[in-house]
């Protein structure tokens, strides 16, 4: 499928978590996605974003809109170029975190989304894809 | 820094979130928030979220821990307004907000902070 507009937002600072989460909230309700559909894929955005701030200390994200005759959806690519994460499963899991959050942002994210997609290496970095389709 | 408006209404705080929040600002919100409640004595905060248009998991955090501190200092906290599908996001997102309480609408909120406050023995009137 091909993605009919793509934009890059840079996650350096939590006023740019804000910024995401508004781009992302713009472009799912100009999509025709539900109100519901589109706090889903918002409160994930939020979640993830933070995560590349905090854990993978600021990255980006690349907003991808998704359009062919049988489907709709928005695709969100989080990167950065952070420590990595050492055991994705345990990252995963409901609870678990290496911070002072509550453990909810990767595992709570994935409930969110219709596709989850983790890619990490220890000492290169963490690529985090999401869609929610309409 | 830009701070987050807190009312004082007779024993009671008012808390109106309006804007969406980065997180030093629902930091300093909490902070500010648990200052007033000793500060002014108050017995009940109300918090209006019905301009949130997402609650995370950091947002959530905030207003369990801002409840867990304000019942430490004897005040009751009641969230209200929230939207029905940032109520459907929270659950699918593992936050059950666990003690904290909530109304529909700021009336009812208040309703339920004088109730509260009515029937605790505390710091009862003279």
């Amino acid at each position: 499928m091909d993605a009919q507009h793509t934009e890059t937002l840079p996650i350096q600072t939590s006023g740019d978590v804000v910024v995401v989460r508004q781009v992302v909230r713009t472009r799912a309700a100009e999509l025709g996605l539900s109100l519901v559909d589109q706090t889903k894929i918002v409160t994930a955005a939020s979640e993830l974003a933070r995560n590349t701030l905090d854990y993978g200390r600021g990255g980006q994200v690349r907003v991808e809109l998704l359009k062919n005759e049988s489907r709709t959806g928005i695709k969100l690519i989080f990167e950065d170029n952070g420590p990595g994460i050492k055991d994705i499963a345990l990252a995963m899991t409901d609870g678990y975190t290496t911070g002072n959050g509550l453990g909810l942002g990767l595992s709570g994210s994935k409930r969110l989304v219709n596709d989850f997609e983790i890619d990490s290496r220890l000492g290169e970095g963490t690529r985090i894809t999401i869609v929610r389709w309409k | 820094m830009e701070r987050i408006p807190i009312l004082q209404m007779g024993e009671f705080l008012l808390v109106t979130i309006q804007v969406d929040m980065h997180d030093r600002l629902a930091l300093a919100l909490q902070d500010d928030l648990t200052s007033k409640i000793v500060q002014a004595g108050a017995r009940g905060v109300l918090i209006d979220i019905s301009s949130l248009e997402i609650v995370d998991s950091f947002i959530g955090r905030m207003l369990a821990n801002i409840a867990a501190m304000s019942h430490i200092l004897d005040a009751a906290t009641v969230v209200v307004g929230m939207k029905p599908a940032v109520a459907i996001t929270l659950v699918e997102l593992g936050l059950s907000l666990t003690g904290v309480r909530t109304a529909l609408n700021v009336e009812k909120g208040m309703e339920l902070l004088r109730a509260t406050r009515g029937h605790s023995s505390g710091r009862a009137a003279y």
